[in-house]
């Protein structure tokens, strides 16, 4: 004769079955569909990956061709690398905005930001911020002093800076301004000081 | 363990050759080294000495070549080039390749794994390993395998400059060096051997004579001139040209060889003779760069309007008007030509400029702008050499006052002007007083940077500005 717990537990577990049974075929209708084919190509919105905080950004102003530093407050990760790739996406946001004061090419995005020791920190851009680009002597290297004044300010011991586009070497962002040397921080200082002066 | 040395680029090439040769010109002892030259790679390997001799390790010097790999075994090592085996014993002359017996002039050594051999060993080493022909010379460390050897010719024509015209077999790209009195020529990777003679006398005052030596892997070939001489490329590296450097070539100080080129003109300096006719100045003293030029449009001004051609109609409206008050100046283009930036800052270089004036222009702004370079991060002189990158460095100063003096000029002209610091090649290469001027109009009217009244007015203010620091500029020079 079969115990009667058992029959209680059997019981029990047939029930449980079929309540399950009912609930996935309850659900099945709201399942949506996404078809691999056709991936999304929206932008994913950045992860707020710390708690926001006090930075220094370098703007580059095109009316009167000026770098000026603007305090900002953004979500800033724990890892030194990834703070300073943050910083650098949220200066290109702001260039990339609608009212941007130094406007750069659609899709311009810093691909990543590496640093190396000792001091130095290897900036990665994408083909598009380079491609897309204004050429012109002042304009570019706006962009340059830019992006290495506002990684030096904010991420303490950088001391080189090297710029690579889509990992590769280039020889100047869009036919002046040369990418193929190392730049000590020391010496764009002496350019963020000139260009920081109203002309 | 193979490796490929055939791909390498151009420009590391040319950063090694330039390497190698600043070891052998800088004033400390510079490291011993074999040069090898085959069909497969030309390269170096380090020497070491032992007991007064000259060794190589076996697998570095062979490696380049083929596929090697070695085993220790207490004093017996055991090598493997490709197909053949060949054993040596350290302390001892005697070894074994291809099953046969070898005797070396000076001990095996084994250290720390590594086996050395004598230099001169070679001689009977390498063609049982190899398996073919191969050339040693042994006072100037330099190893031939197989008939790689470039032969060259050298003679002085009759004709007025001189010209010694040197034609190679093959094409080569050796680092040149001026000084007074003479020019050298190191073929480091290029298998160059002796014309016959080490010594070339040719019948011509100007240029008189030319040696050949061979040591620690280089060859030198020093041309004694007695005045000012540079050297061009062509023939697509296999004809090297040198002459007077008053007259207008194109020089070789880039770190590679330079394809041929349309040649750059002067301006006759309205007065650049003395009553007596003797040349004043005996160099170019300006050199005018008209940024950018044939596949290399610059900036996009207008839908019609190209920055390579708003700087070249400009470069040569400078040209004229030093001219006109007697300064002589070589425009780097005159036409549209696409020049590396390199060979730019070569051009000027070899010239004996008193300044270098790069010609931009922009759309942008308002007025014009005057750049000095803004030095990358550098690896410092060498002896002889400077470092490309920061050549300008020691310039930095006068560059500036030459800016400076300009930047008068041009606000004596009611001209909006900003002086700044770029990373702007070939500025930084550049070892003469250096510096850029970015043309922009004055207002939103972009057309007016092809105007000649405006572009008039801005190059008088820049010649005006050169011409008042002119004494600064020629002191340094001399």
């Amino acid at each position: 004769m079969i115990p009667r717990h058992l029959l209680i537990a059997v019981a029990v577990l047939g029930i449980m079955a079929l309540g399950m049974s009912l609930y996935v075929w309850s659900i099945r209708g709201t399942v949506v569909r996404t078809d691999a084919s056709t991936p999304n190509t929206q932008p994913v919105a950045r992860p707020a990956a710390g708690p926001s905080e006090q930075v220094t950004l370098y703007v580059a102003y095109d009316e009167g061709g000026t770098l000026r530093p603007q305090a900002a407050r953004i979500p800033l990760p724990s890892g030194r690398q990834e703070r300073a790739e943050e910083l650098l996406r949220a200066l290109v946001d702001i260039y990339l905005s609608k009212s941007s004061p130094h406007v750069l090419g659609a899709g311009s995005e810093i691909r990543g930001v590496y640093l190396a020791d000792p001091g130095l920190a290897v900036i990665d851009l994408n083909a598009a911020f380079a491609n897309g680009h204004r050429s012109g002597v002042l304009v570019e290297e706006l962009t340059l002093s830019s992006l290495v004044a506002t990684l030096s300010a904010n991420i303490p011991a950088i001391t080189r800076v090297k710029i690579l586009v889509d990992g590769k070497e280039r020889d100047t962002l869009a036919g002046h301004v040369d990418l193929t040397a190392f730049y000590d921080v020391s010496r764009m200082n002496q350019l963020v000081n000139q260009l920081s002066a109203e002309p | 363990m193979k490796r490929s040395y055939r791909s390498r680029s151009p420009r590391i090439l040319g950063r090694l050759i330039a390497l190698a040769s600043v070891l052998v010109f800088s004033g400390s002892s510079p490291q011993k080294q074999l040069s090898v030259y085959s069909k497969a790679a030309n390269y170096s390997v380090m020497v070491a000495e032992h007991n007064g001799m000259d060794y190589v390790g076996l697998l570095e010097l062979l490696e380049p070549l083929g596929t090697v790999n070695a085993r220790a075994n207490g004093d017996h090592w055991k090598f493997r080039y490709n197909e053949v085996e060949a054993e040596f014993v350290a302390g001892q002359t005697r070894t074994r390749v291809r099953g046969g017996e070898l005797n070396m002039p000076a001990n095996f050594v084994l250290e720390n794994g590594r086996g050395l051999v004598p230099i001169s060993s070679l001689i009977t080493l390498l063609p049982q390993i190899l398996g073919g022909s191969i050339t040693l010379n042994l006072s100037g460390r330099r190893l031939f395998v197989g008939d790689v050897a470039i032969h060259f010719t050298a003679a002085v024509g009759k004709g007025d400059p001189p010209k010694l015209v040197m034609n190679f077999g093959n094409p080569v790209n050796p680092m040149i060096a001026t000084e007074p009195g003479k020019l050298q020529l190191v073929f480091t990777h290029d298998a160059v051997v002796s014309p016959g003679s080490q010594t070339l006398t040719f019948d011509n005052k100007a240029i008189p004579s030319a040696t050949f030596e061979e040591s620690n892997g280089t060859a030198i070939l020093q041309v004694t001139t007695t005045v000012p001489a540079m050297a061009s490329f062509s023939n697509d590296g296999r004809t090297i040209t040198v002459t007077p450097a008053s007259t207008p070539v194109l020089p070789a100080h880039a770190p590679s060889p330079i394809p041929p080129f349309a040649p750059p003109t002067v301006a006759p300096p309205a007065a650049a003779s003395s009553a007596a006719g003797t040349p004043v100045r005996r160099h170019v003293f300006a050199v005018i760069d008209a940024a950018h030029g044939g596949d290399e449009r610059g900036a996009a001004l207008t839908g019609q309007l190209q920055e390579k051609d708003v700087t070249l109609a400009f470069a040569r409206r400078l040209r004229e008007l030093f001219g006109l008050r007697g300064i002589s100046a070589l425009l780097a283009r005159d036409g549209d030509l696409t020049l590396s930036l390199d060979q730019r800052a070569a051009m000027s270089n070899a010239s004996g400029a008193a300044i270098y004036i790069a010609v931009h222009a922009t759309s942008e702004g308002n007025g014009v702008r005057l750049y000095t370079a803004l030095m990358p991060s550098g690896g410092g002189n060498q002896g002889w050499f400077l470092d490309w990158e920061t050549a300008q460095s020691s310039f930095d100063g006068l560059s500036q006052i030459a800016a400076t003096s300009v930047a008068k000029g041009l606000e004596s002209k009611q001209v909006s002007v900003r002086t700044l610091i770029a990373p702007l090649r070939p500025l930084n290469n550049v070892v003469t007083a250096a510096f850029a001027i970015e043309i922009g109009p004055t207002g939103d009217d972009v057309s007016q940077l092809s105007s000649a009244e405006y572009q008039e007015k801005l190059a008088e203010a820049v010649v005006s500005g050169v011409e008042d620091v002119r004494d600064q500029l020629e002191a340094r020079r001399k």
